[in-house]
């Protein structure tokens, strides 16, 4: 790449407010430090409390959500390509109001529907329905074992506090690439 | 049996778990796997419902918690609910302002079937 290009690159964040970005493999480790970065940003930019405990939650979820999503996805091929299909994107930006909370995986196309159904049904329910579903899947739904059990995207939804934005793009005969955005109203 | 302690850290909080019948919870529960974080907990509890004191004092003090500690911290509770022989009290902290915490008590509230405190306090 030029350094033209980087330059390209820089501004574009820049003019979309972007305040941290990663591309590459999701980590418990790169997670420990974003968040902690994320947490001092978030200090230095005198949020309020309120402001801080949204934005930290959420990320949480939607860091951690890409971290287990990584881990469980199988893909078959060769080193680079294995690399290049678990390679993930986040970023977060800081616009006037409100934080966006981006990220962006590969999944496989069979389990596009799955994912789909799972965000629309969140996104109609209603603040206390959203609240009781929480609490169904909390009480009864099935535990993974890594202890999430589907709780993620209600948990991020219920913060936030505004419906999931998301797309889905078809790649080929077997990948689609998967988008989430997430607002968080600052206070 | 021994008491249970554990120091707390970036990812997971400080447990105190004392035989005469105090159990604590503080800090961070945001690991990215938290059944191993919390089966000795569990664990710890069934042995304490052995010869439990005649009270049990449960004070969970969580600033933050991921989805995956949730339902963890819902089987400690369920783990407190088959002891008998002692009457259990589960204090709930958040701090003020803190709606999403308070929320999440009450959800375990309406779940499990201990007597719950809320109690809000300025800083945790």
């Amino acid at each position: 790449m030029k350094t033209l290009d980087i330059f390209d690159l820089y501004r574009q964040m820049e003019s979309n407010n972007i305040l941290l970005s990663f591309k590459g493999t999701i980590t418990s480790e790169l997670l420990s430090s974003v968040l902690q970065i994320m947490e001092s940003k978030m200090e230095n930019l005198e949020e309020s409390l309120k402001t801080r405990r949204k934005v930290f939650n959420v990320l949480v979820e939607c860091l951690q959500n890409l971290y287990h999503h990584i881990d469980d996805f199988e893909v078959h091929g060769t080193v680079d390509e294995i690399e290049h299909r678990k390679s993930a994107i986040f970023l977060i930006s800081r616009n006037p109001g409100h934080y966006n909370i981006i990220t962006g995986n590969f999944l496989l196309n069979e389990n596009v529907e799955k994912l789909k159904g799972r965000i629309e049904t969140i996104n109609s329910f209603d603040r206390e329905e959203l609240k009781e579903y929480y609490k169904s899947v909390l009480n009864n739904g099935e535990m993974s074992d890594k202890g999430g059990g589907g709780l993620g995207f209600i948990d991020i939804a219920k913060k936030s506090g505004e419906k999931l934005e998301y797309n889905i793009v078809n790649l080929d005969e077997k990948y689609s690439f998967f988008t989430l955005i997430v607002k968080i109203e600052q206070n | 049996m021994e008491n249970l302690n554990i120091e707390g850290s970036a990812k997971t909080p400080t447990v105190e778990f004392k035989t005469s019948g105090s159990l604590l919870i503080k800090g961070r529960s945001i690991p990215e796997n938290s059944i191993e974080f919390y089966k000795p907990l569990i664990d710890w509890i069934g042995a304490y419902g052995g010869s439990p004191q005649g009270t049990t004092e449960v004070n969970i003090q969580l600033e933050y918690f991921n989805t995956s500690s949730s339902k963890c911290i819902l089987d400690v509770f369920k783990k407190l609910e088959t002891l008998s022989g002692t009457s259990i009290t589960i204090n709930w902290y958040y701090e003020e302002d803190d709606e999403d915490m308070l929320e999440a008590g009450e959800d375990y509230q309406a779940i499990v079937d201990i007597p719950f405190k809320m109690i809000e306090v300025e800083e945790l």
